[in-house]
Parts: C-alpha cells; sequence; structure tokens
C-alpha cells in the first residue's frame, strides 16, 4: 500500500545498475573502444561535437559509448561536460580560406581556381548493403594513397572562396568588412540569455548547434516553398583549420591547435527589393567536424531569417520566424522538456480531476433541473 | 573528472555571481521575470535545471536542505536533487520542512508555515503566464512592460462563460504587489494563498533562463472576478492516514476495483501528525 511515493531512492540505483548492464550488452561480445568509435563512427562523433558545441573527439566518442548510441544523450553530456570548463579567451576567427580542405565542391561553376574535389563522400555510391562489411575484411587503400587518386596534392594549397569571383564583379551582396565585425564583438549564446531580436552572429550560434532534423527540416521547408530562397550551393568545404589565440603575454596569435569544419556558402537569387537591387545574395553555414547535411541546412535557414535585412517580405514561413527557429532548435532542451512529462505530476493532475469532477456533476445537475422544469413540452413531443 | 573537482554546490563561483545578480534584481522588482544566462546542468531540460541553479546559487556550507517533488521527500526526483547537493555541495539534508533553511519544491508549497530564515526555490517550466495566450516572447514582454493584462482577464471570463467555472485548476495566475502577472509554477491552485508568506519565495526556470522572485510579505493575488471570487479547492475529504482535513490531498488507487484513498500530498506533514498521535479513516490499513 503506498507503494507511489516510497522507495524512490532505492529504485534509482537499481534503475542505474541495470542500465550499466544493458549498455555493455551481451559480455561474450568484444566491448567497444573509444578508438574504434572515434574511428569507425566518425560522422556520429562529428554531429556530437557540433551539437556539443565543444571539438573533443576522444570525449564525443566517449559520450556515445556511455550513451548507448542515442545522439541527443551524448550531446547532452557534453554540454554538460563543457559548461563546466573555464574560458581563459576566445580565438581569432578561423580563416576557411586557409582550410586544408579533403572535399571542396561548387554546385555554380563547373570548374574553378582550386577544382572540385570529391573527397570521402556517399553522394554518388549506390546505397546497396555492403555484406563484404559484415565480415572483417582487408584494410581499404590508406588515407594517403586515397587522397593521391582523387588528385588531392599533399602539399595543399589554399583554394580560394567561390564567393570572392561573384565579390569582384559586384553581383554578391556585400557582407560586413571585417573592421565593422571587430568594431561589434559576437553576443554568446551560452553566456547570456537569449535575446529577441537576434542579431545574425547570434542566430548562426544557435542554428550551427541545433538539432540536425531540426535544421534540415526547416531548410527542407523552404525549398518546398514555406520562404523559399532560392539556393545554390557556391560553394562547400570540408578540412582542418587551425585555430589561432592571442596570447597577451607574447603580443601576437599563435596556433593552439586544429580542427575540422564544414562551411557552406550558397548564392541565392534575388530580384531586389524596396532597399536593395537585384543581386545575388548569401546564406553561411559552418559547423564543427564534418557536416555536410547541417551545413547546408544552416546556409538555408540563415538564408531565409535575413529578409528583414534584405527588406523581403515576410511571408510568415516558419523558417523566417526567429523566435520559431531559434527557440525551438536545440536538441538537449526540447528533449529535455519533452521527456519531463514523465516525471510525476499527481497534483497537477489531481486539481484537474477535482475539477472534472466538480464540471461535471454542476453539469448534470442542470440537466436534471431543466429536465423538470419542461415536463410538458417533454410530453407534448 | 570526479566529483571533488566540481566547485561548492557544483556551479563556478563566477556563474553564482550572475544568478545572484539575477536574483536581487527579481527580489528587487517582485514577479519580473528576470533573463539570465542559464546553464547546462547534468539534469535534463525540464528536471528542475533552474531551481538547482537558483538553489546552488543561494546555499552555504551551513545550509540544511529540504527537496520535495509534488510534496513528498521520496519522489525519485526530488532524491535525485537532493543527492546532487549532497554529493557536490556536503551540506545537511532533512525531509522536516521546519528544520529546512533552503527547500527546493516542485509543484507544492509545503503545508506548514514557512518563516523568515526560510528561502523556498521552485521548479518552473514555463515562466510566462501569458504564453499560451501569446507565443511570441517579444510581445509577452511588452505586455508586461505595459501592464496589459486584459487577455488574460478575458480567458478567464471565458472560462466562466463556457463552463460556469474558471478552468485552471494549477500555476494559476497571480498578480504581485499590484503589477506584474506571474505564474506561480504548476502548485495547485490550493497553495496559492500561501504564496504571501514570511519566506524569500524564488523561480527558476532553466530551458527559459529567467529567474523571477516574492520577497517576504508581498502582496499576491490571485485572479478572480467580484462575482466568481478566488476558490483555493481540494478534494472534498480527509487524509486517510493522518485525518487531516486542511491539507492538500493525493488520490492513490489502490485495488483493481476502483477502491482508492486519499492522502496527504506532503509526506512530511502527514508522518509527523502521525507521530503526534493522529489517525485517519484507513491508516490500520496501512
Amino acid at each position: 500500500m503506498y507503494v507511489a511515493v516510497k522507495g524512490g531512492e532505492r529504485a534509482i540505483d537499481n534503475a542505474h545498475e541495470w542500465l550499466a548492464e544493458e549498455r555493455r550488452g551481451d559480455v561474450s561480445v568484444d566491448e567497444l573502444s573509444v578508438a574504434q568509435i572515434r574511428e569507425q563512427l566518425a560522422l556520429a562523433v562529428s554531429r556530437v561535437m557540433a551539437e556539443g558545441s565543444l571539438f573533443d573527439p576522444d570525449l564525443a566518442a566517449l559520450a556515445i559509448k556511455q550513451a548507448r548510441g542515442d545522439m541527443i544523450e551524448a550531446v547532452f553530456l557534453i554540454r554538460a561536460f563543457r559548461t563546466t570548463l573555464p574560458r581563459f579567451g576566445s580565438s581569432e576567427p578561423i580563416d576557411t580560406g586557409a582550410m586544408a580542405c579533403d572535399r571542396r565542391i561548387s554546385a555554380t561553376f563547373k570548374d574553378l581556381p582550386g577544382g572540385q574535389v570529391l573527397g570521402p563522400t556517399f553522394d554518388y555510391t549506390h546505397r546497396l548493403i555492403d555484406f563484404a562489411l559484415a565480415a572483417t575484411g582487408d584494410a581499404p587503400l590508406d588515407a594517403d594513397e586515397a587522397a593521391e587518386r582523387a588528385g588531392v596534392d599533399a602539399e595543399r594549397e589554399l583554394i580560394p572562396h567561390v564567393m570572392e569571383f561573384l565579390d569582384r564583379e559586384d553581383l554578391v551582396q556585400q557582407e560586413p568588412t571585417d573592421a565593422e565585425i571587430d568594431a561589434t564583438p559576437p553576443p554568446d549564446l551560452t553566456r547570456e540569455p537569449l535575446d529577441f531580436p537576434a542579431d545574425r552572429p547570434l542566430r548562426l550560434q544557435a542554428i550551427t548547434r541545433g538539432d540536425e532534423g531540426f535544421v534540415l527540416s526547416m531548410a527542407y521547408s523552404t525549398q518546398r516553398g514555406f520562404g523559399r530562397n532560392h539556393p545554390f550551393v557556391g560553394e562547400l568545404r570540408v578540412g582542418e583549420v587551425e585555430v589561432e589565440m592571442d596570447i597577451p603575454e607574447l603580443g601576437f596569435a599563435i596556433t593552439v591547435g586544429t580542427i575540422t569544419a564544414t562551411e557552406c556558402e550558397t548564392v541565392n537569387q534575388f530580384l531586389g527589393s524596396k532597399s536593395e537591387p537585384p543581386q545575388f545574395t548569401r546564406g553561411y553555414g559552418l559547423v564543427l567536424g564534418h557536416c555536410e547535411r547541417k551545413a547546408i541546412s544552416m546556409a538555408l535557414v540563415d538564408r531565409a531569417l535575413r529578409w528583414k535585412e534584405l527588406g523581403e517580405d515576410n511571408t510568415g514561413a516558419p523558417a523566417q520566424d526567429e523566435e520559431f527557429v531559434l527557440y525551438h532548435s536545440d536538441n538537449v532542451q526540447a528533449t529535455g522538456f519533452l521527456e519531463h512529462i514523465k516525471l510525476p505530476h499527481y497534483v497537477d493532475f489531481q486539481s484537474e480531476l477535482e475539477l472534472i469532477r466538480k464540471l461535471r456533476a454542476e453539469a448534470k445537475a442542470n440537466q436534471a433541473q431543466q429536465a423538470e422544469d419542461t415536463p410538458f413540452q417533454d410530453a407534448a413531443e | 573528472m570526479n566529483e571533488t573537482s566540481y566547485n561548492f554546490a557544483y556551479l563556478d563561483e563566477q556563474t553564482k555571481r550572475m544568478i545572484r545578480r539575477a536574483i536581487l534584481k527579481g527580489l528587487a522588482v517582485p514577479g519580473y521575470q528576470v533573463p539570465f544566462a542559464s546553464r547546462e546542468m547534468p539534469m535534463p531540460y525540464g528536471w528542475g535545471t533552474g531551481g538547482v541553479q537558483v538553489s546552488a546559487a543561494v546555499l552555504t556550507p551551513e545550509d540544511t536542505m529540504k527537496v520535495i517533488d509534488q510534496g513528498a521527500d521520496d519522489t525519485t526526483n526530488a532524491v535525485s536533487i537532493r543527492k546532487f547537493f549532497e554529493k557536490t555541495a556536503t551540506i545537511a539534508v532533512t525531509e522536516h520542512t521546519e528544520e529546512a533553511t533552503v527547500i527546493q519544491t516542485r509543484h507544492r508549497i509545503p503545508e506548514v508555515l514557512l518563516r523568515e530564515d526560510q528561502v523556498l526555490v521552485y521548479q518552473v517550466p514555463i515562466p510566462e503566464p501569458l504564453r499560451f495566450i501569446e507565443p511570441r516572447e517579444t510581445e509577452t514582454r511588452k505586455m508586461h512592460a505595459l501592464e496589459e493584462y486584459g487577455v488574460m482577464h478575458l480567458k478567464l471570463y471565458e472560462n466562466i462563460a463556457h463552463h460556469g467555472a474558471i478552468t485552471t485548476a494549477y500555476a494559476y495566475p497571480v498578480q504581485v504587489e499590484g503589477r506584474y502577472m506571474m505564474d506561480p509554477s504548476p502548485i495547485p491552485k490550493f497553495d496559492n494563498p500561501k504564496l504571501e508568506s514570511a519566506a524569500i519565495q524564488l523561480f527558476g526556470a532553466g530551458r527559459e533562463q529567467r529567474i523571477y522572485a516574492v520577497p517576504p510579505y508581498t502582496q499576491v493575488v490571485s485572479l478572480d472576478f467580484d462575482d466568481y471570487p478566488f476558490d483555493p479547492s481540494k478534494a472534498d475529504c480527509a487524509c486517510d492516514l493522518c485525518g487531516s482535513e486542511t491539507s492538500y490531498l493525493d488520490e492513490v488507487i489502490v485495488d483493481d476495483a476502483g477502491g482508492r484513498m486519499f492522502v496527504c500530498s506532503d509526506t512530511d506533514y502527514c508522518e509527523q501528525r502521525r507521530a503526534a498521535g493522529f489517525t485517519g479513516a484507513k491508516a490500520e490499513a496501512a
């Protein structure tokens, strides 16, 4: 009797033990190592780093292992760890023009300086289950050899951004200059509460850590007509970039590490508005790790959210609504609030029960009263 | 990373300072929702991250803490949060309302009246009382600034027109010190009169990044109409365990035949009454 409330502490301990056992699975099967996850589930690791907003492949791999492959749970583990890290400064903006690209494609120009580099992509694979993978086979080509065959030089040269060519002709809308950007340091989403209207740096920060599925669906909705913005993938590049930091004691910036990033710049058709002449406009996506789908989606959503500054009409499309997009893109927030309805709500439910009972009693009493008041009408019918 | 490498009560001091500033602002402007840079906590949003951050910011090593969920100390999430602070703040904990200096709660206010030396911290899911009338934060902030609360009265009026009564049973909106409209968190409206208290009441909404407060002895009025006065109702019976006729009751289903009993939702209150010799109708069975 009265079990509903008692025994919570023991139940939690037991549940945690059971969870640990389920995570390990059948002990006759070898345990996954963090290195295996990092190397062989690299795109999962990328996603966890991107949405966790922390570049650490080993930690992300460990989080995936601990979360039993539940990506949002892994992202959450990374976020909760990240928030405890001290912040001792911010880096210089990364220079994606100096990226050592593994992959770089443009959908707007057939050939261009730097060339089209397919790199490691699923794009032209046939999605046939490769049963040979079920058995452990020979090691494929090593990475250097694969890169050589793909035509990527070991000494990778700087590959200019496609946008620079359009920029020179003044066909594409101007972005703020470095000096203008330096004048207003970007806000930090993780250190200040979200505030509206949000400026573009804040929007981009929110989207780059937003849920891949959500950002993808928002982008997709613009393609299907809800805030259509006619995007072309001007350029998509994936590779390693150096992170530099200004060290006050030294008086100059030094490289503190290298990260993998995916960058997408879209060129969007634009026929002009009251305030802007006909020109191409831009959407921008930049994501930690190798996350192409996310980077392209981000660029489309970024472009959709820029309607105000470009003097476009707000068609009421969800992807144009920054409050809608920014408040609902974070999967750690979303999953927490959604799943919290599993927690007890006895008290609220009880108060609703009392209310419904009371309203029903009153309604029944009213009906009975009415029946009493109108006997003749009933007889006439 | 082991537990000892975390700061007292988990959060770093910079973060606590930021939260304390928000709390002080909240106390200075009762009922106003102060935006704060909520942190990711090691429990999910929706599990009380706002309350946990507020508690972490106000706790001192000398404090004694009590955590309740649905009025009970032993519900799973209350246990989990109490353990979290035991581990990260090594403070004393208690189940007795009178002994606690900081009480974190979800969905209830303790039955026993609180004192001036106590702090009650609420976990808040949706801090905006106008949210389900106006989904946009930019709009609701404007409405608060202009004290434009007509829509809420209209909603309550429509309730009465349709159903003959105000159909909000929990998270019943209040107006604080004649100014800000406030969501008291999803406590049953039965608890609303206790919002006028000697204790400091702090409300933390982690996911929504808001903190608000009701200082001691502040006027808190539950919205109503002259001809339809506020009615803090509860189940129309006494606790089957301790016989209390004035406490808020949970309904517990006890068998397959629809048998049920009513027991105090505030477990500490109920246990103390039983220890003092009070008994309810089904005390033997329990």
